[in-house]
């Protein structure tokens, strides 16, 4: 239903959980993935997984020039950067009274800074082409807040804010900014979670179970495609019924 | 006319859509063209692609007529 081909497409954070099976869900459709991530290995791994049409491209996002330079190093790889999907997050969580600047800061500057770079990084291009999809991975979070998570939160919350702006100015050259905001997902780093703590979870989630990366991947691939180029500015929850907003 | 003025009204008039004799001199992009803040910029990004330049931002926010634009480029051609 949602055919790719021929569309490259820029994936942060696709060493994870969630950004590994973004990436796979899109290169299924036919598109050309540049997985970026700070561990190499496991991107190696993935495009090894993957075979053609897949691209290891490193980056540091706490690093500025980096940053900025992704965008250019997807374009070499792959002709172009089609879509984009700011899936990299970080967390430092720390009750708000204990909260450093530094936890505040390096989570702010991964989270949202980040994917301002590369919103901007892409744009250029994307005019040009009059067609871009770019898709932010927010969070629940964002919308609902979470104790311990203040940083976090507003990183996500932010990225929102930002995606309906840019969604606004662009709107006109066939460019759609959208969120998908994930609820509770399983992936290693919930698996650590014991028995309890996830009854205590599963118990909040209208649907009684956690999500997969899939169920997140799939919302992603929608707002990617063709067929979602009326859908701009906008959040698709992603979480069981969690919170309906 | 030159040889630059020429081939910026050419961008001027295909991505703006207008008429060729409204694209005079003193022809603000956005008062008089009809331009938009993201067709400036577009126009810019034209600018250099026609021309193999770099215009930097804040130059381009002193780019407002098509006169600054020719003035702009053939200096910085």
């Amino acid at each position: 239903m949602f055919d790719l081909t021929g569309k490259n497409t820029l994936i942060t954070g696709a060493s994870g959980g969630i950004g590994g099976e973004i990436a796979k869900t899109l290169h299924a459709a036919g598109a050309n993935v540049g997985l970026s991530g700070t561990r190499v290995e496991p991107l190696e791994a993935l495009a090894a997984e993957l075979g053609e049409r897949a691209h290891v491209l490193p980056c540091n996002l706490s690093d500025a020039a980096a940053v900025d330079a992704l965008p250019k190093q997807a374009a070499e790889a792959m002709g172009s950067v089609d879509i984009l999907v700011n899936n990299a997050g970080i967390t430092r969580d720390q009750i708000f009274m204990r909260m450093s600047d530094d936890d505040w800061a390096s989570v702010l500057e991964v989270n949202l800074t980040s994917t301002m770079r590369l919103c901007r990084g892409v744009m250029r291009s994307m005019m040009k082409a009059r067609w871009g999809r770019i898709v932010n991975i927010s969070s629940i979070v964002g919308a609902t807040g979470n104790p311990g998570q203040a940083n976090y939160a507003a990183s996500k919350a932010g990225m929102v804010g930002m995606s309906k702006s840019i969604a606004y100015e662009v709107a006109s050259r066939g460019i759609t900014v959208n969120c998908v905001a994930p609820g509770f997902i399983a992936t290693a780093m919930t698996d650590k979670l014991t028995d309890d703590q996830k009854d205590k979870i599963n118990v909040q989630i209208p649907a009684g179970r956690m999500g997969t990366p899939e169920e997140i991947a799939a919302a992603v691939l929608y707002l990617a495609s063709d067929g979602a180029g009326y859908t701009t500015g906008t959040t698709l929850h992603v979480n069981g019924g969690m919170a309906m907003i | 006319m030159s040889d630059v003025a020429d081939r910026v009204k050419k961008i001027v008039v295909e991505h703006l859509g207008v008429e060729e004799d409204k694209v005079t001199e003193s022809a603000s992009f956005i008062d008089d063209l009809g331009a938009d803040s993201l067709d400036t910029v577009e126009l810019v990004m034209a600018f250099e692609e026609e021309f193999g330049i770099e215009i930097p931002d804040d130059a381009a926010e002193t780019i407002q007529t098509f006169g600054d634009a020719v003035k702009f480029i053939t200096e910085a051609a």
